[in-house]
């Protein structure tokens, strides 16, 4: 508990009842139609496993989003922009370090937890790298390297590329190409990891030891292939415990992009109602035809889905990260993903498939998320093959164990 | 807008070896009973199935003691309701009575009905239709017309409902009808425990488009109910069958239905599908897991007391696509025919679940009704 945030978590622990009403409520409209998405959201995640901690992060995060992410640095981030005052908010709230426990620095809160903050995060389309430098940051503290002061990323984070780690004189030499690295150019720290004689380690490299070919997503989200030629002193290189494999790894990714995901549809699901209840035509709310009320209902399972895949994803996370449970929250938060979008713009009208309007800050996240570390077929085929494997009078028990 | 939230289902830890005991028992139960009789799922109808699991204590499972029930949670309940689906063990016969009778009585009965019907619910012994829908009243459900008119030491009904599946099999029904004036639409309404045997009711076959019969026309003709028939005060009839619905809407049997199809299907595609199909029945998984995961979420709620309505509804309608999806992915990925009597597995059991799939998204409320209500729950409405 060193970071501010840290310590408002522990004040609230130690403190209850906590105040509530903060205050950070905007007005809908055209000017900042990303509305609130607080405390009263209907998918405020609830329940035993939603600690007062859970509430905390969700209040103080939102709060701290809801200032810094109007349409305006949105924008911004889009022209390709570095939020530099923004990060440096997040970071005196201590929020790269949510994964980490206490003991090694962070503010230890569980996986979870963490997974709700991204999951917050992602309502708001905050546009930096705070999913990843989360995770960064959890891999180096597992391998006992020290945390990353500024943004961090993790590569590689395609499945197909291999980074290659060969011993040198004093040290260690990682090597080789990463595609799509998400924040590459501007981590301040990369986490590299690879296999060496049947360990993962972790690498900790400096951007300056990194080449970097710019990318983007279709959110305008730094995507970035990297051209790693880099070494690393004995102290900058350490292997990951058991459970951090690179499929683990990889799972992480999925488990953190399927709670940003279901951040951003719930968020979607909230505006398009909100519109479908302002805009009138033939004299009343487009929201009164039954045509309409009948997709968001559509949309609202598809978000209810995607809350409860964050929520498998994010507990899997939290038991030592199980592929399975994980492989199929993010597919049916990535089918949810595309179907939310869709309906999302069928009801905003031409208004929603404009640059001005915000709707597209998440609309184009979610169908670039989707694809991120595995996309549905990706999972699916996982899941598929367990099924397969388990056969006819398994496929039950696999799925009543998950 | 309402809360639409799913919390974390509670934790059982107790729950595996309550699994293991009911996949025994299935195991030896069910080893000769084919896939083609499985696929029928919650409308396999076996009376003496029913009797064996009340023996084992899996019938009213949450209620008191007192009444025969068990004191386990709704999270034990919901164990060995899943695994009679997945097996696919005939428990039609007792399903209604466990589901939403017997928690109907339990919630607003007199002592007097308590003793008299729970237990033997309990026991597997005592079987529930239900009686809401008629021929003018589906999906308006206020509608209803068949009335019952107090006289001297009770009441006396007339109408028809409709629909009313195992009606033939069953012991009573909760009669969901009018007792006030005609223009109060939900104030008006009463229920009632009714004894199927008495005189001037009249249960007449509906065969369904396989040429089955499972639901029925009941007619009632000046039938005379003792004032203890009734449930739940007078006129709260609108109440109490929404409540009702909470529960009927809200168990795993909502995405199951054809689970015993995607079982079969696994087997067919046997150790080394192509990618297409491996892809097609992983994503079906899925499905089921996050279903599973939301569902189990509202038995937590219900278990609370709380009336997750919302929910069961956003589960049933995206529960009825799954069930109404396995059969249309299966017949894609295996070149089978569908055929009810066919001597290939599959195609037996593809034959029934195409044939029984409109229901999945009729029965219990229609897609368009449970839009509706989401849509209310969102604020449109
Ligand atoms: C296999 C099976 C078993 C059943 N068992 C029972 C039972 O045991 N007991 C019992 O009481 N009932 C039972 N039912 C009846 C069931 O509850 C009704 O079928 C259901 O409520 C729909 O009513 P309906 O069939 O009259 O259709 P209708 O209400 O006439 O609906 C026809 C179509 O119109 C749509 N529609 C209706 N109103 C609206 C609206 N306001 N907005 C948009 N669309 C609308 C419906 O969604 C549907 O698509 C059973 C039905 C089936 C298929």
């Amino acid at each position: 508990m060193h970071s501010p945030f840290g310590q408002v978590l522990k004040a609230i622990r130690e403190n209850e009842p906590r105040a509530i009403p903060l205050g950070y409520r905007t007005e809908r409209s055209f000017q900042n139609p990303l509305p609130d998405n607080g405390p009263e959201s209907p998918f405020t995640p609830r329940g035993p496993k939603v600690s007062e901690t859970s509430q905390i992060v969700w209040d103080t995060a939102a709060r701290l989003f809801t200032e810094q992410f109007t349409p305006q640095e949105l924008h911004r981030a889009e022209a390709g922009e570095w939020l530099g005052a923004q990060w440096d908010r997040i970071e005196e709230l201590g929020l790269p370090l949510a994964l980490v426990p206490e003991e090694d620095g962070g503010v230890g809160l569980d996986a979870i937890e963490g997974a709700m903050l991204v999951r917050i995060a992602g309502s708001f389309a905050v546009p930096l790298p705070l999913p990843e430098t989360m995770l960064a940051n959890r891999l180096l503290a597992a391998a006992g390297l020290p945390l990353a002061a500024g943004p961090a990323t993790v590569a590689p984070v395609r499945l197909d590329d291999r980074l290659t780690l060969a011993r040198t004189e004093g040290g260690w030499r990682l090597s080789g190409v990463a595609h799509r690295v998400p924040w590459g150019r501007s981590a301040a720290v990369l986490v590299g990891l690879a296999e060496h004689e049947g360990r993962v380690l972790a690498v900790r490299l400096t951007g300056a030891q990194v080449r970097t070919e710019p990318g983007v997503n279709l959110a305008c989200e730094p995507r970035d292939t990297l051209r790693i030629e880099g070494v690393a002193a004995e102290s900058a290189v350490a292997p990951l415990p058991d459970g951090f494999g690179l499929a683990e790894c990889f799972a992480m990714g999925a488990a953190l992009r399927t709670a940003a995901i279901a951040g951003a549809v719930g968020r979607v699901l909230e505006m398009t109602v909100g519109y479908a209840n302002d805009r009138v035509q033939f004299g009343r709310p487009i929201g009164k035809f039954q045509a309409i009320q009948q997709s968001l209902a559509i949309m609202a399972g598809h978000a209810a889905a995607a809350a409860g895949s964050a929520d498998v994803a994010a507990e899997a996370m939290h038991d030592g990260t199980v592929l399975l449970p994980i492989a199929a929250a993010k597919a049916r938060a990535g089918e949810a993903a595309g179907s939310v979008a869709t309906i999302a713009h069928q009801v905003h009208g031409a208004i929603g498939f404009t640059h001005e309007h915000s709707l597209h800050f998440l609309t184009k996240r979610l169908w670039s998320w989707r694809d991120e570390f595995g996309n549905e077929a990706h999972w699916n085929r996982v899941i598929g093959r367990r099924m397969i494997a388990a056969g006819a009078d398994g496929v039950w028990p696999l799925i009543a164990a998950l | 807008m309402q809360d639409f939230s799913f919390p974390a289902p509670p934790a059982s830890p107790d729950t595996e070896s309550l699994r293991a005991e009911v996949r025994e028992f299935l195991g030896t139960e069910l080893a000769s009973r084919p896939a083609s009789e499985r696929i029928k799922s919650w409308s396999g109808f076996d009376a003496d199935f029913s009797r064996k699991l009340g023996e084992r204590g899996w019938i009213g499972m949450t209620w008191p003691k007192a009444y025969g029930g068990h004191e386990r949670s709704a999270l034990e309940r919901y164990v060995v309701l899943e695994e009679l689906l997945a097996a696919g063990a005939p428990v039609a016969a007792h399903w209604i009575a466990d589901r939403q009778s017997g928690p109907l009585i339990l919630k607003v009965g007199t002592e007097e009905q308590k003793r008299a019907f729970l237990p033997r619910i309990a026991a597997g012994e005592c079987f529930f239709c239900i009686g809401m829908s008629e021929p003018d009243s589906g999906s308006d459900l206020a509608a209803v017309r068949t009335r019952a008119v107090p006289i001297e030491g009770g009441w006396r009904v007339n109408g028809t409902k409709l629909w009313t599946t195992y009606a033939h099999h069953a012991h009573c029904m909760i009669l969901y009808c009018r007792t006030g004036a005609a223009e109060e639409r939900h104030g008006g309404t009463s229920q009632f425990l009714v004894d199927l045997t008495l005189p001037g009711v009249t249960i007449r076959p509906i065969a369904d488009l396989s040429g089955e019969r499972h639901f029925n026309e009941v007619v009632f003709e000046d039938v005379v109910l003792p004032a203890s028939a009734l449930i739940g005060p007078e006129g709260n009839g609108w109440n109490q069958v929404m409540s009702e619905l909470a529960y009927e809407r809200s168990g795993p049997e909502r995405f199951l239905s054809t689970f015993v199809l995607l079982v079969e299907l696994i087997r067919a595609l046997g150790a080394s599908p192509s990618d297409q199909a491996t892809d097609a029945a992983g994503r079906l998984g899925a499905q089921l897991v996050v279903l599973r995961r939301l569902s189990r979420s509202v038995a937590g709620m219900l278990q609370k007391g709380e009336n997750p309505a919302l929910q069961a509804a956003v589960v049933k309608d995206m529960g009825a696509i799954v069930e109404q999806e396995i059969p249309e992915i299966a017949r894609q990925l295996v070149a089978t025919e569908p055929a009810l009597r066919s001597p290939d597995v599959l195609s037996a059991v593809l034959g029934y679940a195409i044939l029984n799939a409109p229901a999945f998204s009729l029965r219990g409320g229609t897609r368009e009704i449970l839009r509706g209500i989401i849509a209310r729950g969102l604020g449109l409405r």
